[in-house]
């Protein structure tokens, strides 16, 4: 149908990841184009599709946008997931940016080099329980609140629950020492549109397994 | 003075200093206290002011932020420097997550143990003269405007000055294909005292508040790894 969003991508998580959960969550359907090989990657860069050479890359609304950050903000901009003033935006922000410093380094694991595998996996953790849960935790505690901000839906609750299902893999029972997170992933996860993404056969991707590592490397070499 | 936001770093440039940039350029003074020892960390990190128990950390109208992107939206937007509306501000996204992506990998030089230094520098250098410059000079070119986005100065003009310098500091014959793009020295015979830092399309030198600064204390800052606002001479 015209006029949804086409993500340009390989078929895994990478960078792109956060954006389906984010566009899943707004309700927004959207069409994959999956790069495959190094010359689908080649067509796209001499087409002038990429600003800089590099993907994801989003077509919404007109634009070709790239860079996972500036699509993510247009995405929550467009679909009132940034708070309600330039106060809620600053806390929302910040929370965000803490999530994604461990979900890139969560969604980077599959593909890096076996022997720098095991350290990275410690030090994931150790963020994971020692610095980030607790903190959001504290976020949750303090106010008491439904949501992270202004005591509705945000971009932040979004990311930070695709972060609890990631690191539910990575470290398995590692939610349970953080009532108030395991309530939010509830809560969040009950939503008719995430619930609905949540199924299985939804353009959700499992881990980055081997194959899709090995494609991956193949088409960005 | 109450009221100054507070910034919480290293004297250094690190990630504080694209903050420094965009409040000097918004004309916000600003205190700095340096964090000088493991000991001033782990203080700032007791007395609950670092969320993620990181720096920077700003305080700004009763807020203790973390984490630059954050700092640097709010501060954007408080100073009319996003853009009028989304889609100008998804460009301004656009343009400085690239210009970031670039400058971290210049300041990650320093960083780099010996062995590989050549090699990353070779990295920075090929992608500031294949992917990056080349792309904010399309952008100016299409438009023939003397600003990035919307006609107007706005926060990515500004990172991208700081990042034009670094490239500047890094290898200045990287600038050499990109006339738009330009860092202009000093003009000779000039009858004002001070220089100004003039970007030939960025037409920085028109906004009211960056034409103040004086190319030689921008210069002295960089050679000293140094920004502090306090300092600045403001020439009238």
């Amino acid at each position: 149908m015209a006029g949804k969003p086409v993500l340009h991508y390989f078929d895994g998580r990478g960078r792109m990841e956060p954006i389906r959960w984010l566009l899943a969550a707004a309700g927004v359907e959207f069409e994959e184009k999956f790069l495959k090989t190094r010359d689908d990657l080649a067509r796209l860069r001499n087409d002038g599709s990429l600003m800089f050479d590099q993907v994801p890359m989003v077509e919404i609304d007109g634009m070709k946008l790239v860079q996972t950050k500036a699509i993510l903000n247009y995405i929550a901009a467009k679909y009132n997931l940034c708070g309600k003033d330039l106060k809620e935006r600053a806390l929302i922000d910040m929370y965000t940016e803490g999530v994604w410093d461990l979900e890139i380094m969560i969604l980077y694991y599959p593909h890096m080099p076996p022997e720098e595998k095991e350290a990275s996996l410690a030090t994931i953790k150790d963020k994971a329980r020692n610095r980030y849960f607790p903190a959001y935790e504290k976020v949750l505690k303090s106010h008491g609140q439904d949501y992270l901000v202004g005591n509705r839906l945000s971009r932040a609750d979004v990311s930070l629950v695709e972060l609890l299902y990631h690191m539910e893999e990575m470290d398995p029972g590692v939610i349970d020492n953080f009532p108030l997170l395991k309530a939010l992933r509830t809560r969040v996860s009950n939503l008719p549109t995430v619930k609905k993404f949540l199924q299985p056969g939804s353009q959700r991707k499992p881990f980055d397994d081997a194959k899709c590592v090995e494609s991956a490397k193949k088409i960005f070499s | 003075m109450a009221g100054k936001p507070v910034l919480h770093y290293f004297n250094a440039r690190g990630r504080m200093e694209c903050i420094r940039w965009l409040l000097a350029a918004a004309g916000v003074e600003f205190e700095e206290k340096f964090i000088q020892s493991p000991e001033d960390l782990e203080k700032l990190k007791k007395d609950g002011n670092l969320m993620f128990d990181q720096v920077p950390m700003v305080e700004i109208d009763g807020m203790k932020l973390v984490q630059t992107r954050a700092i640097l939206n709010y501060i954007a937007t408080k100073y009319d420097l996003y853009g009028k509306d989304m889609k100008e501000r998804t460009l301004i996204d656009m343009y400085t997550e690239g210009i970031v992506d670039l400058t971290e990998m210049i300041m990650h030089l320093i960083l780099t143990p010996p062995d590989q230094i050549e090699a990353k520098t070779s990295l920075a250098k090929d992608r500031t003269k294949n992917r990056y410059l080349p792309a904010f000079e399309k952008v100016l070119k299409s438009h023939g405007q003397d600003y990035l986005v919307g006609n107007r100065l706005t926060r990515v003009d500004i990172h991208l000055l700081e990042l034009l310098l670094y490239v500047e500091e890094l290898d200045a014959s990287l600038l050499t294909p990109f006339p738009l793009l330009k860092v202009r020295p000093p003009q000779r015979g000039s009858h004002t005292h001070a220089y100004d830092i003039t970007m030939v399309a960025g037409g920085l030198r028109s906004h009211p508040l960056v034409c103040k600064l004086s190319y030689q204390t921008l210069r002295l800052r960089l050679e000293n790894n140094l920004f502090m606002c306090g300092d600045l001479s403001i020439v009238s």
